[in-house]
This record gives C-alpha cells, sequence and structure tokens, in this order.
C-alpha cells in the first residue's frame, strides 16, 4: 500500500484516482465509557470509491458521522483538502462540500420527490429570504438554475416519474433513490453514502451499484461508503477500510482484504481467549 | 442537447405551449388542409420534410419532454437537425442501399434519423428496444446493417455482445453519453458529434446530399419493418414511399388530420402502426409529434399534452379503465355512487350522443351534468379530454371496454390492419361505431374474401416484398396484388362492415365438429379486470380448456382492500380465493358462450391460473404482446395433459429469462379448477 498513500494511483480499469482529498489521523471517539472508534487513520484520494466495512458495532457509522461532521473525536485530527479541519458543525460540513445519506432515509416525507432533491441546493443559494419570497430578478435565476440542475440529476437517476409524488407514498427502494438525488445535488466533492444497499433486493442492489458507478464516472464525485453486502462492496470500491471494535484490522484493494487474515477471522468469526 | 432548444420557463404549468394551432384549429392564415395534388414532387418522406420546413417552418413538428420540460423543435429546425444528420451519414461512410438500424424508445432523434437515412438512400430499419440479443443478432445480420443508432449504454453493450456474428455491422451512433466514456470509441460515436461533423462537412457533402435525395422516387424503399409474427422467424417487409405516403394521405383525409393535431408516440418505433403515424401522416400532414420523458411517465405525459389524436393497442384501454375501476373502489361511497350512477347513464346514451343519433332532452340534460361531474374530469385525468380521433388495433378489443370509452363521449374507433398493408385494410367511419366489426374497406383497398373465408386485399399500401424470402413473398402476395391476411371475416350483408373471426389458422374444429374460435372466448374472459391474459386450448378436442394469467395490479390491489398477504406473483395466482373468483368468471362466461349457437362448444371445462405471466422475453408473445399459441401450447404440454386427464393439481418447472438474457426456473404446483358449462341442447357437451 505504501506506493499508494501519498499521490494518486491507476485502477485495473484504467481510471486515474488523484491526490489525498481527506485524511483521518488516529481518530478515537467514545461515549462515556464506550471506545466506538480507537486510534484509526485512512485516507480518500479523489475520484476513487472507498469503502469500509466491518461487522455490525465495528463503528463503521460513527467514522462516517465524524467525517461528516456529526460526532467530535476526542483524539485526532481530520484533515480535508489539504487543511486540518477545525472543529465544525455538520452544516459548515456540508457546505465544504460534503453530502451524504442516511441508513435510515431521512427525506421531508410530506415534500415531493422534485422538493426534496431542490432541498440540496440550498447551499448553492445566494438570496435571502425576501428576494426569495418576491421571486424577482437574482432569485429567480438562482431557482431557474436550481432547478435545472435538480432536473439533470432526477433524469440521472431516472425518477422522472416520480417528480411530483410525495416522497411518503415511494416504495423503500426508491426512498434511498431520492436520497441520493437530494445529496447529488449538493454537488459535493465527497459523497458520503451509508449503507446505500441495506434491505434492497438483488435487482435493486444492481440497478444502486449501476447508479453509484455512473455518478462516479460522470460526476468523478469521491464516494466513501459503508455497506454490509460483501459482493457488492467488493465490486464497487477501489480500497477498502476494514473495521472490527473501532479498530481498524485490514486497508487495501478488495483484493489485499478478502486476503488478509484478520478480516477473515473477523468475517468468520474466531474464539476470542 | 441541441443548441436549437426552446426553453419555456422552469416551475410553471408544463402544458406545453400550442402555439398558434390549438385545439381549435388554425389562426394565423396558414392553410392547413392539403391540396390533394400536392402529391405531384413529394415523393418521398425527405421531399415531404422540405415542404413542411418551407409551409409550416415556425409551427412545432416534435416535442420531448426532457429535464422536466416540453423541449420543442420546429419543423425548420427539424430539417436541419436532419440534415446535419445526413451529412454526418455521408461524412461516416453511409452508402445508397446500406441498412440502418434503428434501436430505441420514441425521440425525436430516432424519427430523425430514420429521415436521416432516407435521405442519403440508405434504407432504416428500426427493431424493437426490449428485443433479445439473439433477436437483434438475427434481424440485423438478416438486413446486414452496417450502421446502427441506438439510445444508451444498454443496447451499445447489447451490439457489442452480438457483433462478432454481424458480418456486414460498422457503426454504432448513441444518443446518451451516459457510462460510455470508456468504451472504445473506434466504431461509436456519439449522435451530436455525428451532426457536428455534419455540419463541419457540409460544403463538402451537400451537393451529394441533394443529388442522392433527388434520385429517390416512390418505389424507393421507405423502410423496412421486421413483423415479430405469432410463429417463426421475423420477416422484413419492405415498405416503398408510394405505400407509407398514399396510406397516410388517404387515411389522413378519411379522419380530416391537419398541421394542428397531436400525437403521443409512445408505441414501439419497430410496429407499424407508429412509423405510419409518427413519420406518414406526421410529415403529410405537419402535425407534431411528442414524446414522452420516459416509458413510466407515459400517463402524465398524455395528460399534459392532450393529444388529438390516439391511437393505442386494446391492452393499453384495458390498463387504463383498470386503473380508474382500482381507484373508484378506493374512493369515498358518496363519489363512487356518483360516478355509478353517472356511469350508468353514460352507457345508456353516451354512444347515441357520440354518434349523432336522436337522444331524449332530459338524457341529453342529465349526460351534461354528468360530463361537468365525472366524464369531463375523468377525461382529462386520462389524458383524452382532446381526442377527436382515437383508434384501437392490434387486437380485438372487449365490447364492454370499447363501449365504456364511447359513452365517455371519446371517439373512439377500431380499424383492422398489417403490416403488409402499411396498416390501413378496414375503418370504422365517424357515426358507425360498433365493437363487433373493424368497419369498412378504407380509402384506395379492396378486398376480397375466399370460400374459406380467409380475407384477401391490395392496395397502394400493400407491400413490395419480403426481404431476402421471395418464398414468403410468393405464398402471401399473388401476382396480382392480393394479398392473403391470414384471419378469416366475413361481410355483413346490411351493414358493409367487415367482421373477424380469428386467425384463420387459430379457428379449428372440436371433435363433435363444432367450431373452435378460441379469441372470441378469450377476449370474454379478458373482459374481467382480474384477468390479464387467456388462453383457450381445445382444436380437434371434445372439450375445451383454458389458461389463465391474473392481472397483478387488479388482483393485487384487492388482495389489499381484503387484507390477503402474498409474498409473489405465484403465491397470489394461486390463492384459492382468486381461484374462485376466477372461476365465478369463467363460468359467466361460460353462461354468455352458450348464447352463441356456432360457439357454443367452446365453454371452458377446466381451466388453470398460471405461476407465472406469459411473457415476450420467454418466447410466449410476441412483442406486441399477442399469444405464440403454439409456443405456449408447446412449453406448458404437461399443464395441458393435466388439464386433460383429470388431475387435481399439475406440478412443474418452467424455464424463465430475465431481462438483461439470464435464465431461471421456477417450479409451482397448480391447482386445477373445474368449471361449470352450460348445457347446449343443439350439441353434445361431454359430462364432467
Amino acid at each position: 500500500m505504501n506506493d499508494m498513500s501519498t499521490e494518486g494511483y491507476t485502477t485495473a480499469d484504467g481510471r486515474k484516482i488523484g491526490g489525498t482529498l481527506m485524511e483521518m489521523k488516529n481518530i478515537t471517539l467514545s461515549f462515556g465509557g464506550v471506545k466506538a472508534i480507537t486510534d484509526i487513520s485512512f485516507d480518500i484520494k479523489e475520484g476513487e470509491i472507498r469503502a469500509i466495512i466491518g461487522p455490525n458495532g465495528a463503528g463503521k457509522s460513527s467514522m462516517l458521522n465524524v467525517i461528516s461532521g456529526f460526532y467530535i473525536p476526542q483524539q485526532g485530527e481530520v484533515w480535508y483538502q489539504g487543511a486540518k479541519r477545525p472543529q465544525m458543525r455538520p452544516y459548515e460540513v456540508a457546505r465544504q462540500g460534503i453530502a451524504r445519506t442516511f441508513q435510515n432515509i431521512a427525506l421531508f416525507d410530506g415534500m415531493s420527490v422534485l422538493d426534496n432533491v431542490m432541498t440540496g441546493r440550498l447551499n448553492h443559494m445566494t438570496t435571502g429570504l425576501l428576494a426569495q419570497g418576491l421571486w424577482k430578478g437574482k432569485a429567480e435565476r438562482e431557482e431557474v438554475e436550481n432547478r435545472e440542475r435538480a432536473e439533470k440529476i432526477i433524469d440521472f437517476l431516472e425518477i422522472q416519474a416520480i417528480r411530483k409524488t410525495p416522497v411518503a407514498r415511494l416504495p423503500y427502494g426508491l426512498k434511498k433513490r431520492v436520497e441520493l438525488a437530494r445529496a447529488l445535488a449538493a454537488e459535493p466533492s465527497l459523497l458520503l453514502l451509508d449503507e446505500p444497499m441495506a434491505g434492497m433486493n438483488v435487482e435493486e442492489k444492481e440497478d444502486m451499484s449501476r447508479f453509484i458507478l455512473d455518478v462516479n464516472d460522470e460526476f468523478g464525485t469521491t464516494i466513501a461508503l459503508i455497506e454490509h453486502d460483501m459482493g457488492v462492496v467488493m465490486d464497487l470500491s477501489d480500497r477498502v477500510v476494514v473495521m472490527d471494535y473501532g479498530k481498524k484490522i485490514g486497508d487495501g484493494t478488495p483484493d489485499e482484504v478478502r486476503n488478509n487474515q484478520a478480516v477473515i477471522d473477523a468475517y468468520l468469526g474466531v474464539s476470542h481467549d | 442537447m441541441t443548441a436549437t432548444l426552446k426553453q419555456s420557463r422552469w416551475g410553471e404549468e408544463n402544458r406545453p405551449d400550442s402555439g398558434e394551432f390549438g385545439p381549435k384549429g388554425a389562426k394565423g392564415g396558414i392553410e392547413l388542409t392539403q391540396s390533394s395534388e400536392a402529391t405531384s414532387g413529394l415523393a418521398s418522406v425527405p421531399a415531404l420534410l422540405q415542404r413542411n420546413a418551407r409551409e409550416f417552418a415556425n409551427k412545432a413538428a416534435y416535442r420531448e419532454k426532457e429535464f422536466g420540460i416540453w423541449q420543442s423543435w420546429t419543423w425548420a429546425e427539424t430539417e436541419k437537425e436532419i440534415e446535419a444528420l445526413a451529412l454526418g451519414f455521408i461524412n461516416l461512410g453511409v452508402n445508397e442501399g446500406d441498412f440502418i438500424a434503428i434501436i430505441g424508445r420514441n425521440r425525436p432523434h430516432f424519427y430523425w434519423a430514420m429521415v436521416a437515412a432516407q435521405s442519403v438512400g440508405a434504407v432504416p430499419v428500426p427493431l424493437y428496444q426490449d428485443a433479445s440479443a439473439e433477436e437483434m443478432a438475427y434481424v440485423m445480420e438478416h438486413c446486414g446493417a452496417r450502421f446502427v443508432v441506438c439510445q444508451d449504454q444498454e443496447q451499445v453493450d447489447k451490439v457489442i455482445e452480438i457483433q462478432d456474428g454481424l458480418h456486414q455491422f460498422e457503426h454504432m451512433i448513441y444518443v446518451d453519453p451516459r457510462g460510455l466514456r470508456k468504451y472504445d470509441h473506434h466504431a461509436l460515436h456519439r449522435f451530436v458529434d455525428i451532426q457536428a461533423q455534419g455540419r463541419a462537412a457540409y460544403y463538402e457533402w451537400i451537393e451529394d446530399l441533394k443529388a442522392r435525395r433527388e434520385k429517390l422516387t416512390y418505389d424507393s424503399t421507405c423502410v423496412m419493418l421486421y413483423t415479430s409474427g405469432t410463429t417463426g422467424k421475423p420477416k422484413g417487409v419492405v415498405l416503398s414511399n408510394r405505400n407509407i405516403i398514399e396510406t397516410a394521405k388517404n387515411a389522413s383525409e378519411f379522419d380530416h388530420l391537419n398541421a394542428g393535431d397531436e400525437i403521443l408516440a409512445y408505441l414501439p418505433m419497430a410496429w407499424v402502426g407508429d412509423f405510419i403515424f409518427s413519420v406518414g401522416q406526421a410529415y403529410w400532414t405537419g402535425f407534431c409529434t411528442n414524446c414522452p420523458e420516459s416509458p413510466e411517465t407515459m400517463m402524465t405525459d398524455l395528460r399534459e399534452i392532450g393529444p388529438t389524436y390516439y391511437f393505442a393497442p386494446p391492452r393499453i384501454f384495458e390498463t387504463q379503465l383498470t386503473n380508474v375501476m382500482i381507484r373508484m373502489e378506493d374512493a369515498s361511497p358518496f363519489k363512487k355512487r356518483l360516478f355509478d350512477v353517472f356511469m350508468a347513464h353514460a352507457k345508456k346514451v353516451g354512444p347515441a350522443i357520440l354518434d349523432g343519433k336522436p337522444v331524449g332532452l332530459w338524457d341529453r340534460l342529465k349526460y351534461k351534468i354528468g360530463d361537468l361531474a365525472i366524464y369531463g374530469p375523468l377525461k382529462n385525468t386520462l389524458g383524452f379530454s382532446r381526442v377527436r380521433v382515437g383508434y384501437t388495433a392490434g387486437e380485438a378489443i372487449g365490447p364492454e371496454i370499447f363501449e365504456f370509452y364511447r359513452s365517455l363521449g371519446i371517439n373512439l374507433k377500431q380499424l383492422y390492419g398489417q403490416t403488409e398493408a402499411s396498416v390501413f385494410i378496414t375503418v370504422q367511419p365517424d357515426g358507425e361505431v360498433r365493437a363487433d366489426t373493424v368497419g369498412v374497406p378504407a380509402k384506395g383497398v379492396e378486398i376480397r374474401i375466399e370460400e374459406n373465408g380467409e380475407i384477401y386485399y391490395r392496395s397502394e399500401g400493400t407491400f413490395v416484398e419480403y426481404y431476402k424470402n421471395a418464398e414468403s413473398t410468393a405464398s402471401t402476395k399473388d401476382a396480382e396484388g392480393w394479398v392473403a391476411t391470414g384471419d378469416a371475416g366475413f361481410f355483413e350483408p346490411d351493414t358493409g362492415h367487415l367482421r373477424i373471426i380469428d386467425r384463420a389458422k387459430d379457428v379449428g374444429t372440436m371433435a363433435d365438429g363444432s367450431l373452435f374460435a378460441p379469441k372470441y372466448v378469450e377476449n370474454k374472459l379478458k373482459f374481467y379486470p382480474d384477468i390479464l391474459e387467456a388462453v383457450l386450448f381445445g382444436n380437434g378436442k371434445d372439450r375445451c380448456v383454458a389458461f389463465i394469467n391474473i392481472d397483478l395490479t387488479a388482483v393485487g390491489n384487492w388482495a389489499e382492500r381484503n387484507n390477503i398477504a402474498y409474498a409473489s406473483y405465484q403465491e397470489l395466482a394461486g390463492h384459492p380465493k382468486v381461484l374462485a373468483s376466477i372461476q365465478s368468471h369463467v363460468e359467466a362466461v361460460n353462461e354468455s358462450v352458450a348464447q352463441d349457437e356456432m360457439l357454443s362448444g367452446c365453454q371452458v371445462h377446466r381451466f388453470v391460473v398460471l405461476h407465472k405471466e406469459l411473457d415476450a422475453d420467454d418466447g410466449e408473445m410476441t412483442r406486441t404482446r399477442k399469444v405464440r399459441r403454439v409456443i405456449v401450447a408447446d412449453k406448458f404440454k404437461d399443464i395441458i395433459d393435466a388439464l386433460y386427464d383429470g388431475s387435481p393439481q399439475i406440478s412443474t418447472t418452467t424455464e424463465v429469462t430475465y431481462e438483461d438474457g439470464r435464465k431461471g426456473a421456477i417450479s409451482a404446483t397448480l391447482s386445477i379448477v373445474d368449471a361449470k358449462v352450460q348445457t347446449v341442447t343443439t350439441q353434445k357437451v361431454a359430462a364432467e
């Protein structure tokens, strides 16, 4: 892995991966006496699909929450775009270009798909409340631009038919896709996906995998994802971090990770005496 | 997208601006009707395009909903787009006489590609976009297509998969670049790039293009369409400019179509109907072709466009009716009552009012109120508010379904046609519409009925030949130009309307000599919203049995309301309550069939509800959703045997093909249900 750690590399399928976008340095996070994450370091490079995997309770979601600024680690540093990130609220992190989806879908149920996607544009709106209320001049132009962007994403994710449907009426698989649409609407430099395929059937998983690959390919978005389905992770990602009991037990390409003894033990089970 | 798009404002109501050609017809002094001498010099579709670009320059020719708004192209812009593409084709090396396969859903780009192909003297061959790789390979190798114009990665992948078996194939052009960035672009080109190359090489090729266009005559090939056919390999039907233009002209005059009309193009582009409506008639009259945003949004787009001229196979009307009925089941009691009362009234007087027959004042008044309360809003929801002429064809429509739409005041008519006839053989004139006939011979069509009942026709629209298949051409079309339809029928003596009995080869006799006409019974069964498809067997046997497919939407809704849990189609199809409900339908149909002296032998003695939907991917149906009887009978032979040998159930395993071409198998144990049959005195019925 050493040759990859500082600069970019080229993937097996010929994609050029850039330099380091985000680096986690010795992160430790605990809730009271419970240590969720212990001294973990890894990096995410520009343009890659980076997976974080591990058994239940390994601390994957906590890790994602640290990246998104929802949890503040007790120790360690988060470096983003070449600078150390100070303590931030999640909305400030979002403004830096990090968007996410949630394991338990967090959409606005009563609003239409389109309106939900439009909320993803919030950080790209500069006009004030009054101007938007009057909807004249710049506010109007801005709305049109944002709508155009939202429509392109709706087209991209093939959800035109449900554009005006309230989210509450949608089946689970589609809600997941709408969440992805909203995150994409923010035009993130880093997209965090928290179990994008949990609870899906094989066909829905295949669709979602295709969308994730296309997003990465078409928009060049860097993606960090957490996923349980090993098959999916191995197929999708360029590099994988493996966690178990809050510790990092492996890091590398899917092939390297697959052959790592610690990872095999964590997944297949080994006696802890 | 190209730079010529016109964008309306985001966020506004998306009904497209109908411009100066609203439903009320012409404003602004442009002559809309066609003079008949216009035929001279208009010997090809590209020639019609040039005329339209001159005469209807600023009128919308195409609209497509994209990114949530209706983008539109005028006839003048359309001509420029097509010209750029045609120049690009020449630049890419397209020769006269080449075949260009076109694979995609209804989008302006593909219509342009067809006309651009014609402009350079090539022959467009539209294919079914959901065809399997195997089917595609057969057609493309058969015509020897050198070029392919397709929609996106899915089709590009499919063609790449089969390209080793295609000896003539050279270049592929795609519209949607998504996911294709990393592909080898030696023989792969983007649609807009080909157009850009064409524009760049304008001075180099324009004279060549003009010369090629000049060479097109009434007898040049306009298009080649592969018929799916219920048996055997697809055949390439060659249609000339004469076939298409004469047919389009006659049919447009018959229904008084003009440049102000609007259609929604949503039926497969490989189907002759779409070619006649969206190319033939659209270019002849200059009306606007609207393309939906995606197949799933078709219903919404239909409502937004509100076409004035509409065409659908019975299946679409059945689905829409089923949806209406399902939603009414969920409506409040008051609304439901209102609906029932007014629909009953519409059934009574609606068709008569539509046909201009005398109806009492009170009934008229009540119909008006109904129109305000129910019919108008319902038509608007269905997208039929502005329909002036609507057709159903392809298959017989259930009379009850037909009457439902007519009673709402929608001028829905039937026509009878074939690919080989450029669609039109018979049509129903306004005011002479009935569910059980298909109308009178279309303008310019001669019809003859043979002694065995088979229908023959001859017209200007009669196809040139089956491509590379002289044998089939000879067996279908004789030296004088008469074409055998393969359908059996007769003219009603008093009205002169043609009645179709069935496919000639499907009509048979039962063991006791009585007539076996499966379609008649199947259509009666399919009238029930629960029943999606039915297949009747009994030719040469002593009694009839049937396969039934439930309609998942209707039965699923019913199950939900009755708290019946199910995990799969298969489980729902085998549920005892579903079987009981289907049994009651079958028995009701038996009663009705027993009334018909000729066909009383076709009552269903036993039936089975199949564990899977009959599907084109499994070869059980054609791409236009007609059941392939022989294949079904062969594939499910074990079930048919069980239906006849009296066993109460049958365990079976069926191979299925998924949409991506992978295969799997499903096993099921199906219950066989006995249905009560009516004893008919004139005929012996084997006792159950």
